[in-house]
């Protein structure tokens, strides 16, 4: 069946060529979808009596918090749209965490703390360049490929940390020659929250107007249709995924100067990574690939983590966030399949 | 099940089914795509619909078909009033229709695939001796010789078209609606395909015929209904019409002639591609020449090599052995190497290979010169914007560029592919089956930028199933079978009899061709 019949064109006569759309189809509401529930939910707990929602302390925090996962969800983003997709990130930021503490343990000092930041990151890039040669030329469904990746992180977490370790016991690193990274504070504002906000930018800056995030579109959107007019689709969709490693990197450095104890559990590194995913769906941007924008990202997981935040401040059993994200999901993703049939 | 089960439809006494429809309307969104429709369609007779693109033809075969409701008017079935909800309510009226993306499943047999979903069972399982005889009981008659051992997926398309009509009858349909049935075939394909088409009306069947291909629609449609805006221009035996009649009632004027003027040959032009000995996936050592200003067809059968051997001189596909020259100079095997030589293509799908749907109609010209429009890796929009618009004029697509290029026509989203084409200077332009699914006012349009191209020197290879396109465009035709140029045509050989018979000159084997 290799004879292709792009022939429906010419049956959908249901859009008569060129017509000018009616008005309601011209907004893009797959696009702006994220805005509206975020605010909904931003002003209702803002205006909930007693919340203590919009104070600075309390956004400031969430902030704080969400600063690492921002930016791994930004460059994951990026995989996503080209057509990718990585598990493997949770991983990545643990084991670069790892990598990063056990550095500053047996190095120690001044030097310790920059051989173990710069280490960490340059070892989250090339898990990433990893995973990208893997799914690409090694054609390897990124799915599966970046599942392994999780696995073989994990593995090698462990034995990263009985090196690092001394006893029993984490690894601290708390250290002022490191810790610095988490507590300054340049103009009031945390200096993790100052570097997802450079990373966005940067991120969103690129897919959005440079040749780069063109061909990401491209990649994603069809594969075969950007091969044909001269896009080095792999190579594309290797960069991405170098940037969700590195990204990840970096997110595992900030949060470690932010705990500071080195985490050593599975199930931070899977938490992670699902939430990742689940703040770029609920932001958007397609599963499929093609579309989708990092902006909407940023939205998707604060909302989540707005989300989380009130039940915390209005008092609720934690036990209901699960099920209230699992819901959010299923209808973004619900939203997202009913907008692409509406336009077919 | 309500319908007739399938032992109880003996094809040679279909049921009759008369259809008509009475100021029949319908809009979406606002926009009237059909108005005031009054139809009758005979039984046992192939009636066919002619008109351009978003005329409403499949708008009112889906009305028929259950898909759509009409907004105004009532569908009589056998002089009852009805409204379709659903296909289903309308397949047991006996109405079915083939569509052009088939509905098969390829891992099961052809048995399997006619009776999907009312398999004979014993308890739980298969009964295969039932099914098989069930399916010869049904197939039978029809005429129509397949395994119905083998999986579909070996088929060749013109045989899946079968097995999905086999399934129509199984499922006791006397009205069958045929949307572009030989969109995708080739030649001897097409030649079954209407055997079918006159064996089911003889049977007593009724065929809805919807194509694009004139020749067809005269050679087999008793009677002919045109459209146009969503207005029925008129019905008419087809007897009563010609090509230029129909062409003329779909698109309100007379169309002069379908290709444009041919530029003489080129004498002594130097030669822009070169290819020798050519090895690549489904391409058997080809050699050939093309010179500035020629237009050279390529001939051939579906899964003859053509598009293979377009990928292959462009770098798409993986070349094992030969070269590629361009002027003179050689060219890399790979597709940034062809672009950068001055090759390049146009390929045979423009959803599946050529355009990035969910992106605007602008970045999708300008995706393969982008580094023409960017400094430092940013791209410089404002000229962008102006190169895209430019190029746009040229190839006459009107319309806002920001919207998304899945809202053109096929033939205006094909106009995008030659607007991309036209970015830069190219030395030689690959077009494959540029006119697929292209309506007639858009065919002409896309005829002359091919024809303007090798005006300015610039060598074309032409790909095409349609044999009348290539003959009517090129300067010479290449003919291709079984990954190899079998015949050169030029000049007074260049006729539609020499290009079928070197096409076809060995034994046809069923079954696709690897």
């Amino acid at each position: 069946m290799t004879e292709t019949r792009d022939r429906v064109t010419s049956t959908t006569a249901v859009k008569t060529p060129d017509t000018p759309p009616s008005f309601a189809s011209r907004i893009p509401w797959r696009s702006i979808a994220i805005v509206v529930p975020f605010l909904v939910v931003f002003i209702f707990l803002s205006a909930f009596p007693g919340s203590n929602f919009l104070t600075p302390l309390n956004i400031t925090n969430v902030l704080d918090r969400q600063a690492g996962l921002l930016i791994v969800a930004a460059a994951s983003t990026l995989v996503l749209i080209a057509g990718g997709l990585d598990l493997s990130v949770g991983a990545t930021y643990m084991f670069t965490a790892v990598v990063c503490g056990t550095l500053i343990v047996k190095v120690g000092g001044v030097a310790g703390a920059a051989t173990g930041i710069v280490v960490a990151v340059l070892a989250g890039l090339l898990v990433g360049i990893v995973n990208g040669i893997i799914s690409t030329y090694l054609r390897i469904n990124p799915l599966i490929a970046t599942l392994a990746m999780s696995f073989i992180l994990l593995g090698a977490t462990k034995l990263v940390s009985q090196f690092g370790k001394e006893g029993i016991g984490q690894i601290r690193v708390d250290f002022e020659e490191f810790r610095w990274l988490a507590t300054t504070k340049p103009l009031g504002i945390s200096l993790p929250i100052w570097i997802a906000f450079v990373v966005i930018v940067v991120l969103g800056i690129v897919l959005w107007r440079t040749k780069f995030g063109r061909y990401v579109y491209a990649a994603g959107g069809n594969a075969e249709a950007a091969r044909l007019a001269g896009i080095r689709v792999n190579v594309v969709r290797i960069a991405t995924f170098a940037l969700a490693g590195l990204a990840a990197g970096l997110a595992g450095v900030i949060d470690l100067a932010r705990t500071p104890s080195v985490p050593e559990n599975d199930s931070i590194a899977t938490t992670l990574t699902f939430t990742v995913l689940a703040g770029i769906v609920v932001g958007g941007t397609s599963i499929l690939g093609g579309e989708g924008a990092v902006w909407r990202t940023v939205l998707g997981v604060l909302f989540i983590a707005m989300l989380y935040n009130g039940f915390t401040l209005l008092k609720i059993d934690p036990l209901y966030q699960g099920i209230a994200l699992g819901a959010i999901i299923l209808i973004a993703v619900g939203f997202d399949a009913w907008s692409r049939f509406r336009r077919r | 099940m309500g319908g007739l089960s399938p032992a109880d439809t003996p094809a040679a006494d279909a049921p009759q089914l008369r259809v008509e429809l009475r100021g029949v309307g319908k809009s979406f969104g606002g926009t009237p795509v059909l108005q005031g429709i009054d139809l009758a369609i005979e039984p046992g007779t192939v009636h066919a619909l002619v008109g351009e693109n978003g005329a409403g033809k499949s708008t009112l075969s889906k009305i028929i078909a259950g898909l759509y409701t009409a907004d105004e008017g009532s569908l009589v079935v056998d002089g009852e009033t009805l409204a379709f909800g659903t296909p289903r309510e309308a397949l047991d009226r006996g109405i079915a229709t083939i569509a052009q993306e088939l509905a098969l499943v390829p891992a099961l047999t052809v048995a399997e695939n006619v009776f999907l979903g009312r398999e004979p069972r014993s308890g739980p399982f298969l009964n295969r001796k039932r099914l098989r005889r069930q399916y010869l009981d049904l197939a039978g008659p029809t005429g129509f010789e397949l395994d119905p051992d083998a999986p579909v997926g070996s088929l060749r398309t013109a045989d899946q078209q079968k097995v999905e009509i086999l399934r129509a009858l199984a499922r006791g349909a006397s009205l069958i609606i045929m949307d572009e049935p030989t969109a995708a075939l080739a030649g001897h394909d097409t030649e079954l395909l209407h055997g079918v088409v006159r064996r089911l009306a003889a049977q007593g069947r009724t065929v809805l015929l919807i194509s694009h291909f004139l020749g067809e629609v005269l050679e087999l449609a008793d009677t002919v209904t045109i459209l146009r805006d969503g207005r029925l221009i008129r019905t008419a035996p087809a007897a009563q019409e010609t090509e230029a009649s129909l062409i003329e009632g779909m698109l309100g004027r007379t169309l002069g002639s379908v290709f444009p003027e041919r530029s003489p040959a080129p004498e002594g032009a130097e030669t822009v591609l070169e290819v020798r000995d050519l090895v690549a996936p489904g391409v058997n050592g080809v050699s050939l020449e093309v010179r500035a200003g020629e237009i050279v067809g390529l001939a051939g059968l579906v899964g003859a090599g053509r598009s293979e051997l377009a990928h292959a001189i462009f770098g798409a596909s993986r070349r094992t052995g030969g070269t590629v020259r361009v002027a003179g100079e050689d060219v890399a095997a790979s597709v940034h190497g062809a672009l950068r030589g001055g090759l390049f293509l146009i390929p045979e799908s423009r959803k599946e290979q050529g355009l990035v749907l969910g992106r605007p109609i602008r970045e999708n010209v300008t995706l393969s010169n982008l580094s023409g429009l960017t400094a430092g890796g940013w791209v410089r929009t404002a000229a962008e914007r102006r190169e895209a618009r430019a190029l746009l004029a040229r190839v006459t697509v009107a319309g806002d560029d920001r919207r998304n290029v899945s809202a053109l026509s096929g033939g205006n989203q094909q106009k995008v592919l030659f607007a991309r084409a036209l970015e830069r200077r190219r030395r030689v332009l690959i077009a494959d089956e540029p006119t697929r699914g292209v309506d007639v006012g858009s065919r002409r349009a896309i005829y002359d930028l091919i024809a303007e191209q090798a005006a300015a020197g610039v060598g074309v290879l032409v790909v095409s199933s349609d044999v009348e396109e290539i003959l009517g465009l090129a300067h010479r035709v290449l003919v291709v079978r079984g990954g190899r140029i079998v015949a050169e045509l030029a000049g007074e050989r260049m006729t539609e009899e020499h290009v079928l018979t070197a096409a076809f000159a060995e034994p046809i084997t069923s079954g696709k061709s690897a």
